[in-house]
């Protein structure tokens, strides 16, 4: 579509409509993962090792399973051997073999009748552990001298000499770093740490699966990508994939974490053993913190250099990254986020992905972004301290934009960098006056946003409302953004549309709500398919009009004739074909299904004002904004929403969050009361402004917008309380002993 | 372990059910009554998802044993809305997107229909304290704090 075409008002797109469902959801009648139960359904629950790394020695279950009301019990042996690859490791993560790799890490599970006597069965499983060396922290893990978690973990990738636990080494950049150092009036480095976090969804994962020994199944289940707990379940499990059902229930929150398998070949492998019948698992909150998928914990090493009046020269970063005992942290990721939003002469990455006795990490919302952007965006502050220089100019004249080759290689098409620096320099928050132990920081986000794999389908109702068929589960409000899309495209109204989340068997293979992808991928191929169907309702008048089909042309809900040759003829209404359809050709429906391209690249920038307790350490946020490119605005509220929730799940990280550790290796803090993520009270409003430089390759100029908030409030926040107090945090959580320590000997916490 | 024969009222309703001590109200609501919507995010009283009314207390439904509901008075989220119409908090929290996934929703909107029952007229500040026992990880708390404070408004308005 060009790029005027992108520029018109719309009648739909950008007003805000209450949301489909809005009337389930404060109502209570939305159906969650555990909010199901089926005739003869079993409860589940797992054993779990107390050990960060063990040697499993045996297993015996015999008393356990003679309790009245047992009626399965599985470890290991109940799944298929001979697997490898990442499918082992898929497997391996949902329940262990030989070893136990982390503190929680499934060993078997039950089913019985009620969750009581599941839970008192687990604990008549008798299992001998021999304890083995363990580690935790990334810098120890990738010493040589570290215990091992795995023999032959390492990849090809891997340079002679390093730790065992390496599990690969990337390595990319562009251009002279030296010379582009050799060239700069200041060269700073320095080393950042970034503690794991927890997503922190408040819905525990939860499901109910059935599955008969000819390998046909059902699952209903909380994810955010039903297709992908198919696609993994079915692999660790042997099945045919088309033979398992999956439907998603309403889900509550994801943030990444509910793109993976976890309880659910359990459950499977559970109602296989006792007969076919329905298991259900929910997990403990205890369980989710423990044994989900928590993000990485990241070491960083950061070399800037910069000319006196403010452009970059060169860079280069090593970032060390755990993403638990199987690899998989976002360190890649991480390495392309780094220096995105900057033209940087000459870019320089390292990259290591390293093993660690912890729970394997899953995503977290922009993966790797925010660690990276923790290292870059303090140390570019702290260089504009030195030279005195403004936050937002030096950002600004190092700003990338349209045509612009990227630090890790794509080329960027229009984006929105320059317009969100300017929005936010220009908003009221960048100039208010600021008192004593007061702060204020800036920092600048990126994502690069995710197509993938997308169908759908839509079809005409009798009386010409429009139903939406969509694979991607609705976490934030995706219904109405997708209906608006809808409406806009037919010219019918919002409320004429209904959009349904279907289970795997009603479409092709749907990727997750991750990536930032939903409102994207399926608000483009509902454009595309509703367009199939405007156009076989213009075949249809054509011929009843006896007219070339060329002829009739698609308007604000009607087909008309295109111009007085065509003819004199009244429009037909959508609801006019659709309750002739029978004797025109049958049902109209239309479908799309591609691996969507062209996803916007987002950029963010976000302005803290904090205070600092000298005397406590404890910091206060006093007012937040997040600017930010949204392409189109489709909902703004919800659009808001996205900004706001991901700038408060930064806060979390820069301020609270972190998985704290025994030496036992044990996670010490597996509840909300210790794993604090922010309460209302902690917080002010979040302002927000919606930059739209609409993204030239969808159609309604949308570019995902989940995701990039949630980096820029870790170096925001260090930034700002830098300003307030002169004390540098270089590692997070920024916790009020940490910041008073800072304050008092100056000390950065690495 | 023997069940226990429990009498309470919900939402106006007389209701009957029979429980094994160790459950929880939370797990009564959901299990035995068939009331999914409070929701159970911790167990352990620190995320609010399950709030309920208990005898005129704000109350975590998972600190609730099921058989404490003896002879008492409980309303759920499924009690909230009118007969024709939500409550004024459910519907503001519609029109004003106060919501993202929904699964917190319940429990803040017990929790903010407890407060403004007693103070119609709060400072933000009293809305933000008052919540902070009811987590929601997805809006950043902006448009829920938003939502109470002008239905607070409306409330006021049409008194």
């Amino acid at each position: 579509m060009a790029k005027d075409e992108l520029a018109k008002d719309f009648k739909y797109i950008g007003t805000r409509p209450n949301r489909p469902d809005g009337y389930d959801k404060v109502t209570g009648r939305a159906k969650y993962g555990a909010d199901v139960a089926a005739v003869g359904m079993l409860h589940g629950a797992v054993l779990r090792s107390p050990y960060a790394h063990a040697r499993i020695t045996s297993i015996n279950f015999e008393k356990a399973s003679k309790l009245d009301g047992v009626k399965a019990i599985i470890t290991r042996d109940d799944f298929p051997v001979g697997i490898d690859g990442d499918t082992l490791n898929l497997l391996e993560n949902t329940i262990a073999g030989e070893f136990a790799y982390y503190d929680g890490h499934a060993i078997a599970a039950v089913a019985a009748t009620t969750v009581h006597i599941a839970k008192e069965a687990i604990n008549e499983i008798e299992v001998e552990y021999e304890v083995l060396p363990h580690v935790i922290d990334v810098d120890e893990a990738i010493k040589p001298d570290a215990p091992v978690i795995k023999n032959n973990a390492r990849d090809f990738s891997v340079p002679e000499g390093s730790s065992p636990n390496v599990a690969s080494y990337i390595e990319f950049g562009t251009g002279d770093i030296d010379g582009g150092f050799d060239k700069a009036d200041l060269v700073k480095s320095g080393r950042f740490k970034t503690e794991a976090a927890h997503q922190g969804y408040i819905e525990p994962h939860a499901c109910m699966a059935q599955l008969d020994h000819d390998g046909q199944g059902e699952m209903w289940v909380c994810t955010q990508g039903h297709w992908y707990i198919r696609q993994m379940c079915a692999s660790v499990l042997g099945l045919e994939a088309s033979k398992l059902c999956v439907t998603p229930s309403e889900i509550g929150g994801g943030f990444g974490g509910k793109t993976t398998i976890f309880i659910e070949p359990l459950a499977l492998a559970l109602s296989k053993k006792s007969g076919g019948r329905p298991v259900k698992i929910v997990m403990s909150r205890a369980e989710v913190l423990r044994a989900t998928g928590p993000t990485a914990s990241a070491s960083m090493d950061v070399k800037i250099g910069i000319t006196k009046d403010g452009y970059l020269t060169s860079g280069s970063v090593e970032f060390r990254m755990q993403g638990g005992a199987f690899g998989g942290s976002p360190v890649s990721e991480a390495l392309q986020c780094a220096f995105a939003p900057y033209n940087m002469p000459a870019a320089h990455h390292i990259g290591y992905d390293i093993l660690a006795n912890r729970p394997r990490a899953a995503a977290y919302r922009a993966p790797g972004s925010p660690m990276a952007a923790f290292a870059v965006e303090s140390l570019i502050d702290e260089i504009c301290t030195d030279l005195n220089l403004d936050p937002i100019d030096v950002r600004l004249k190092n700003a990338v934009k349209e045509g612009d080759k990227s630090s890790y290689g794509p080329k960027f098409k229009k984006i929105g960098l320059i317009e969100t620096l300017e929005a936010a320099k220009d908003h009221p928050n960048y100039s208010i006056s600021l008192g004593d132990n007061q702060g204020r920081g800036v920092a600048a986000g990126y994502w690069m946003n995710h197509g993938g794999e997308t169908s759908v389908s839509v079809s005409l109702a009798e009386d010409g409302s429009v139903n939406v068929t969509v694979g991607t589960p609705d976490i934030g409000g995706s219904r109405a953004s997708i209906a608006l899309m809808t409406a806009e495209t037919y010219g019918i109204p919002y409320d004429s549309v209904r959009v349904n989340i279907a289970e795997t068997g009603a479409l092709g293979f749907n990727e997750p709500t991750h990536g930032s992808r939903a409102t994207l991928a399926s608000g483009k191929a509902v454009y595309e398919a509703a367009n199939q169907t405007i156009s076989e309702m213009c075949q249809r008048v054509a011929r009843k009009w006896q007219i070339d089909p060329d002829a009739v042309f698609w308007e604000n809900g009607y087909a008309k004739p295109a111009g007085a040759n065509a003819g004199d003829f009244s429009p037909i209404s959508i609801k006019q074909i659709a309750s002739e359809m029978d004797q025109t050709g049958g049902p109209i429906a239309g479908h799309h299904e591609a691996s969507i391209r062209g996803v916007g690249h987002s950029f963010g920038v976000h302005i803290a004002d904090v205070e600092v307790d000298p005397e406590t350490g404890r910091i206060t946020v006093l007012r937040y904004l997040v600017a930010q490119d949204a392409g189109r605005a489709i909902h703004p509220s919800y659009v808001e929403g996205q900004f706001q929730g991901g700038a408060v799940q930064g806060i979390g990280w820069a301020l609270n969050e972190e998985y704290v550790y025994g030496a036992d290796g044990c996670l010490q803090n597996a509840a909300f009361l210790d794993y604090r993520v922010p309460v209302a009270s902690d917080l002010p409003n979040i302002d927000t402004i919606i930059v739209e430089v609409p993204n030239p390759d969808h159609p309604f100029g949308v570019r995902g917008v989940g995701e990039t908030g949630i980096a820029p409030p870790l170096p925001a926040l260090a930034n700002a309380v830098n300003a307030a107090v002169g004390a540098r945090l270089r590692s997070l959580p920024m916790s009020p002993g940490k910041v008073l320590k800072t304050i008092k000997t100056g000390e950065d916490g690495c | 372990m023997t069940k226990i024969h429990v009498k309470t009222n919900i939402n106006g309703d007389k209701v009957e059910f029979l429980t094994d001590p160790r459950e929880t109200l939370l797990d009564c609501l959901r299990n035995h009554i068939g009331l999914t919507g409070s929701k159970e995010g911790c167990g352990t009283g620190d995320c609010g998802a399950c709030s309920c009314i208990f005898d005129g207390n704000l109350v975590s439904s998972c600190l609730v044993l099921g058989v404490e509901a003896e002879g008492k008075s409980i309303e759920t989220i499924e009690g909230m809305a009118g007969e024709k119409e939500l409550h004024p908090l459910q519907k503001k929290f519609i029109e004003m997107a106060a919501l993202q996934c929904g699964f917190c929703t319940p429990g803040i909107l017990i929790a903010a229909k407890a407060l403004l029952d007693r103070n119609n007229d709060p400072t933000e500040s009293e809305v933000r304290y008052w919540l902070a026992g009811n987590l929601c990880r997805c809006t950043g708390y902006d448009k829920i704090i938003k939502a109470v404070m002008e239905t607070a408004k409306d409330i006021r308005e049409t008194a």
